[in-house]
């Protein structure tokens, strides 16, 4: 399509002038003050946030001095290894139910892309070969449960779904009934966008969770929390509040299709220990990806 | 006043005391904690430095007031210059000499657009304007439904030609719906897309040349992070932006990119946007956010957020009594079984000035429900006249309550120190937002609690 090779030619030139500057970076360079203030730059404008960038600083500077190094090709390898450290997780992999059935379900702010990584998602396991249905746990936004039937049909899925306004944690509730009934795998449940500093709506959130808890004694298998790659330090914030409520197990980090970096994920794996799940990359259905600690170090550094 | 950032200068500054100027190897090294703070609050990295040579610059040599310490006066001039650079306040949309207006809102993905388009509508419906939604984003599945639900919501018209046809072309015959029909604002919705999308930037400044918007807003999170700079210059290059619209300030994020689009485009902020609902516009003010970036806490939002909360004839009889310092331990009671339906306290105390230090004592000590229980039940195990009159607290009174609470005489003494200073520090806190709403907007002082 056209279109799409348009936007991969603009992509690619973004990415080219990033690339060209860590590049030039760290190659032919002597490692001194201004390397280390460049580097610091790089990581900030990245939305790495100060604390994570000042620790990593440090150990390199520590890592400079042990070694002895003084040429900036001899740090790249340590460089990308001490970012991979920060971001690996034994706990990479999606899980499911014990049972037969597995439940997922979506959170986070507003305008994030919940819905369309559930509907990217309920496509990708209904590829290989799963039974996949879909909740409309989000009533409140106009239009939101329209949004995600489309996904279903986009995806090949059921939605079970009640009218705008409806409880959500009764949708939720009919969804596992259903699920149950008719065979299916895997239940995704979509929910509305909410901010993490409104009691009363992460109650709500909550309230759902519960549901689930209750309804499948191992479930929900994964609480995957939707962040967008633009969204600057509020998004430690955001993880904390959310896996307060509602047990966070996976970070899904959308729009890196974009100029953004996502950098606030290093934090959030670093110091809320929630490892990154899955990449959003477009607004197609098969626009996502697993989530590789090492391409997306290397994304920030090469 | 200053307790967030100002606390931190004031640890940085602590070798000068007094009066006297500010040297230049002390501002040098409270440039670097303020600049450190900006990045943190998200403000762009170019951008905090930039200002902060600014900063520097004005800092150097300048007298300090006395009735300042010198990390409050590097306060003030940050604040101040932030507020400038903020911008005034001017939050009205450009009307065309001929009618209709018409207003293009564009943004990326999800930035919040179509809310905001309606929430415009609803906004000029007040000032009597008769808007018409239309619906350009052909793309996100059921966007066309978002709108026309909410313009349902609002009472605005709706126009919308399905999503078989080009935006460009629903743009154009909505103008001439609008023409023909008397309408005097077109606010045309368009579909979220990157800056680096070139089709649908394209797309978009078609629009513009086919129906010359008077505004063109440009929609953005205010949660975005460094890379809202990137975004807004390219938008602003492509299509001249006239304007900004910040949306979701109803976080608790610093808004520090406001500050780096601001920085990079000249335009105005124009409206901020406050909640999911349609009502939830409103006018923005410099000095509010520069406040909110430098961490001395909004007052306002404070006052919002508790005004949701709190029980309006309630609040007015409590902001009485605080104002004529008539404020008891019955009412402390009322608050705290208030304040907690408002959510996590550290979040709350964090929307207050003067309480950066406390936030780290306050989840250090992991205040809960159980704590509030035990205040709680120590007030309750008070007589009605002790309760109005705190000063009237003896030993043998004070050891009854331990009693009856089933806590200690300690844990009493405790909260009625704590309530003493509170008294003391509602003073402050009610002169400050009587200042502060002077410039805002009119609200209820907030009933609130300290904890310690
Ligand atoms: N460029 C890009 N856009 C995306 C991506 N994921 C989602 N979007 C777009 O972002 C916008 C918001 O996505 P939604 O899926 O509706 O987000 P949501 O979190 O469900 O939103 P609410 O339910 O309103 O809170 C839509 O326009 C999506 O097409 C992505 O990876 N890249
Ligand atoms: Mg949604």
């Amino acid at each position: 399509m056209a279109l799409f090779d348009r936007i991969k030619a603009g992509l690619t030139k973004t990415r080219e002038t990033f690339f060209n500057r860590i590049g030039s970076l760290l190659t032919g360079r002597r490692i001194d003050e201004d390397f280390f203030e460049e580097l610091e730059e790089i990581l900030l404008m990245a939305d790495v946030g100060v604390n994570t960038t000042l620790l990593l600083i440090e150990r390199l500077r520590q890592e400079v001095k042990h070694r002895k190094l003084d040429q900036s090709e001899q740090l790249r390898p340590v460089l990308r290894e001490e970012l991979s450290q920060l971001m690996k997780s034994e706990d990479q992999e999606m899980h499911f139910g014990r049972g037969a059935l597995t439940v997922w379900m979506m959170v986070g702010v507003n305008g994030v892309g919940k819905t369309t990584m559930t509907g990217k998602l309920a496509h990708h396991y209904r590829k290989q070969g799963k039974k996949v249905l879909l909740a409309a746990g989000d009533t409140f936004r106009a239009g939101a449960i329209e949004q995600l039937k489309i996904w279903g049909e986009r995806a090949g899925c059921p939605v079970v779904s009640h009218a705008p306004g409806a409880d959500p944690a009764a949708v939720l509730f009919d969804a596992i009934a259903q699920a149950k009934a008719d065979g299916t795998d895997l239940l995704i449940c979509d929910t509305a966008g909410r901010l993490h500093n409104k009691a009363d709506l992460m109650n709500e959130l909550t309230k759902m969770h519960r549901v689930l808890t209750r309804e499948i004694p191992d479930g929900p298998h994964e609480v995957l929390l939707v962040v967008d790659a633009t969204t600057g330090q509020n998004a430690i914030n955001q993880a904390r509040i959310f896996k307060e409520a509602t047990n966070v197990t996976g970070v899904v980090l959308t729009k890196l299709d974009g100029t953004a970096k996502g950098g606030v994920v290093v934090a959030i794996q670093h110091e809320l220990g929630i490892p990154v799940k899955w990449v959003g990359l477009g607004e197609k259905i098969t626009d996502l990806d697993e989530f590789h600690p090492d391409d997306f170090v290397q994304a920030l550094f090469e | 006043m200053f307790e967030g950032l100002a606390g931190r200068l004031q640890d940085t500054l602590s070798k000068l005391r007094g009066r006297g100027k500010l040297s230049e190897a002390d501002v040098n090294e409270a440039m670097k904690e303020i600049r450190r703070h900006l990045i943190e609050a998200d403000v762009n990295f170019k951008v905090a430095k930039d200002f902060i040579e600014k900063v520097r610059v004005r800092a150097v040599g300048s007298e300090v007031l006395t009735s300042l310490t010198p990390g409050q006066q590097v306060v003030k001039i940050v604040d101040e210059e932030l507020t400038q650079l903020l911008g005034g306040a001017q939050s009205r949309l450009e009307q065309s000499p001929q009618a209709p207006t018409v207003v293009l809102m564009v943004g990326l993905q999800g930035a919040g657009k179509t809310t905001h388009a309606a929430k415009l509508a609803m906004h000029l419906q007040k000032q009597g304007k008769y808007p018409l939604l239309v619906a350009c984003d052909i793309y996100r599945p059921a966007a066309i439904e978002q709108l026309r639900v909410l313009a349902e919501t609002t009472r605005s018209a709706f126009f919308s030609l399905g999503d078989q046809v080009s935006p460009v072309k629903i743009a154009a015959e909505a103008l001439a719906h609008a023409k023909t029909h008397g309408y005097d604002y077109v606010i045309v919705d368009t579909a979220g897309r990157l800056h680096i999308d070139e089709a649908l930037m394209g797309e978009l400044q078609d629009i513009r040349s086919t129906v010359h918007p008077t505004e063109t807003l440009l929609v953005v999170d205010a949660a975005t992070g460094q890379d809202a700079v990137t975004v807004a210059e390219s938008f602003h290059r492509q299509l001249e932006l006239t304007g900004l619209i910040l949306s979701r300030m109803d976080g608790d994020t610093r808004g520090g990119a406001a500050l780096s689009i601001r920085a990079v485009t000249g335009c105005p902020v124009k409206f901020i946007g406050t909640g999911e609902k349609v009502d939830q516009l409103e006018p923005f003010y410099p000095d509010r956010l520069a406040s909110r970036i430098l961490g001395m806490g909004d007052v306002l939002t404070l006052i919002e957020k508790a005004q949701s909360v709190f029980d309006q004839d309630q609040a007015k009889v409590l902001e009485k009594k605080m104002m004529a310092g008539d404020f008891t331990l019955d009412l402390f009671l009322d608050q705290l079984q208030q304040v907690r339906n408002l959510g996590p306290l550290d979040q709350l105390m964090g929307l207050l000035p003067g309480m950066g230090k406390m936030k780290k004592q306050l989840s250090g000590a992991n205040i809960d429900d159980k704590q509030i229980n035990r205040v709680e039940a120590i007030i309750r195990s008070m007589t009605p006249k002790e309760r109005n009159n705190y000063k009237l607290m003896d030993y043998n009174r004070k050891m009854r309550i331990a009693k009856g609470s089933g806590t200690s005489i300690q844990e009493v003494n405790r909260l009625l120190r704590q309530f003493e200073e509170m008294l003391k520090m509602m003073k402050q806190f009610s002169g400050m937002s009587q200042k502060m709403m002077k410039k805002g907007k009119k609200g209820k002082k907030a009933p609130f609690m300290p904890f310690r």
